[in-house]
């Protein structure tokens, strides 16, 4: 029961962070593999926010706003004058950001892993079971922040108008939809949920050093492929997946060397038999 | 007077020059026909004026303001409205959310139910189908919605590529209809099509385009009674 929780729980932060991997490739056409160093951004901006005045609160909002900024600006700065560039060329600026920010990072704060003590919950006991606070709030917060994200996507105009964008871009131009500022929109939502799986992730492990988003943003975008790339709730579903089968493979003796592995072959194993992913569609080439 | 008029417009692909210095004019209360074979450029035509791929060269005039350059999301709101070849309607959304996305830059909020209604009494089988994904209309529903969705723009100047395209003739019939109603309604249409005859029948004034050139222009009927016009494209 503990590790099923446990597993949700992870499981939401990488939903977190697959959905700014989905939203800005189904927006943006584009994979954005700085995304999971965002992440690090966030876990250095509670840090120094931590250091300076030491309320949690003003951490977490501090790294929010960071995060959104920087997504905002890394997106107008290195991939907006990319725009109908060859996808190669996209992808190896990704690439480029995601080096500069850990350079930066390693720069300002050093290589070495650093503590960051946000928050500690302690824990409660239900009968047998033990569970850390920390844990459930997590997985409450970020059920709470998806079913928000649906909600504005589904019943708001600028919802509605990113769906569209995502669906046809020339012809969300024609209807007066301001094409780049959805974009824009997206890399600062996408990085705000970012920030708040930095703040998750620094609950469950609270260290951080210049590499710390690499394997959740690995994760998190296999988590988005398994659930079909460009797919919301593809996004949620493959993240809740990968956690809860990273949990229970790391609670069995026999499996738990090998949990990484189980992981990534299941992503092999979903794209051999569906190669969109759960939740994806083919999509039809449009100007 | 002229509400769009297009000057020298050039359009390449990489080095293939699509479009080599086409001009032609729409006058206010007008339906203009822009004929021509598949691939004489049409569609490019239709992209380029409203700048969803750039022009190598030319100017593009709406009402007397040159929008050679105008961003393809601010014509919407200044009464150009395009329904674009194959129809591109929202796959995902819903039959209203589509209509209410055409109504996205409309500033009068109040008035944009009321607008609905009307796109819904135009075609009740959109009204049953509002709720339904757009994605699962027939063709010809399709090119309903499309349509609609422009007009829910309010537009002075309505574009329109192939709006019969892949349809029964029944659906084709409908769609002209539709066109000539909305004209007299007060709409100036531009009209693209390979169906020339009946584009020809509804049409004031016809351009012919060949190969990116414009070859022919002159009234409706007259180009309809071309001999050249009826071997090239009304089948002899
Ligand atoms: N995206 C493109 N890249 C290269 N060539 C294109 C592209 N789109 C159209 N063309 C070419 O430009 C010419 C005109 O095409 P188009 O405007 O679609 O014609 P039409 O609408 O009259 O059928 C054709 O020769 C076509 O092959
Ligand atoms: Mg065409």
């Amino acid at each position: 029961m503990s590790t099923l929780i446990d597993g949700l729980s992870l499981g939401s932060i990488y939903a977190l962070i697959a959905l700014g991997y989905t939203m800005v490739y189904g927006i943006a056409k584009m994979l954005n593999f700085a995304h999971g160093d965002i992440i690090m951004v966030g876990t250095y901006a509670v840090l120094t926010t931590m250091a300076l005045c030491g309320f949690p609160v003003v951490a977490i909002v501090a790294a929010v706003i960071v995060c959104t900024i920087l997504g905002v600006v890394v997106e107008k700065v290195a991939y907006k004058p990319l725009r109908g560039a060859s996808p190669l060329a996209v992808l190896i600026t990704a690439i480029g950001v995601s080096y500069l920010l850990q350079s930066i990072a390693q720069l300002i704060y050093g290589a070495k892993p650093q503590p960051v003590n946000l928050i500690n919950f302690g824990h409660v006991t239900f009968g047998s079971t033990t569970l850390n606070i920390s844990t459930l709030v997590t997985l409450c917060v970020a059920a709470v922040i998806m079913a928000g994200l649906t909600i504005f996507i589904k019943k708001t105009k600028t919802g509605r108008a990113m769906i569209a964008v995502s669906e046809d871009r020339g012809a969300a131009e024609l209807m007066g939809i301001p094409v780049n500022n959805v974009i824009t929109l997206t890399f600062g939502i996408g990085s705000a949920l970012a920030a708040a799986a930095s703040v998750f992730y620094l609950l469950q492990i609270p260290a951080t050093s210049p590499t710390v988003g690499s394997l959740p943003g690995i994760k998190a975008f296999t988590a988005a492929v398994i659930g079909g790339i460009g797919s919301i709730p593809g996004a949620m579903i493959g993240g809740i997946l990968l956690g809860v089968i990273e949990k229970v493979c790391m609670s069995i003796p026999a499996l738990n060397p090998y949990t990484t592995a189980i992981e990534f072959s299941l992503l092999i194993v979903i794209l051999l038999v569906k190669p969109t992913g759960l939740l994806g569609k083919k999509r039809r080439e449009k100007v | 007077m002229a509400l769009l008029t297009v000057e020298d417009l050039q359009v390449r692909y990489g080095l293939i020059q699509a479009i080599r210095g086409v001009s032609f004019e729409v006058n206010e209360g007008e339906v203009v026909a822009l004929i021509g074979a598949n691939g004489a450029g049409k569609t490019t035509i239709m992209h380029s004026i409203c700048n969803l791929i750039p022009k190598a060269g030319g100017k593009v005039t709406f009402e007397g303001k040159d929008i050679t350059n105008t961003p393809a999301h601010n014509l919407i709101s200044m009464g150009m409205a395009q329904v674009p070849e194959g129809r591109r309607i929202f796959q995902e959304l819903t039959v209203a959310e589509n209509l209410r996305l055409g109504a996205y830059t409309r500033k009068d909020k109040g008035e944009i139910a009321a607008s609905l209604e009307e796109m819904y009494e135009r075609f009740p089988i959109l009204k049953e189908r509002s709720k339904q994904i757009a994605g699962t209309l027939s063709g010809g529903e399709q090119q309903m919605l499309a349509t609609t969705r422009a007009l829910m723009s309010r537009p002075k100047l309505l574009l329109m590529d192939e709006p019969s395209m892949g349809l029964s003739p029944l659906f084709v019939n409908i769609i002209f209809d539709m066109i000539k109603k909305v004209n007299e309604e007060g709409t100036t249409v531009l009209l693209v099509e390979q169906n020339a005859k009946k584009a020809l029948s509804i049409a004031d004034r016809g351009y012919v385009l060949e190969i990116g050139k414009m070859v022919k222009t002159g009234t409706g009927k007259e180009l309809l009674e071309d001999d050249s016009i009826r071997k090239a494209y009304l089948g002899g």
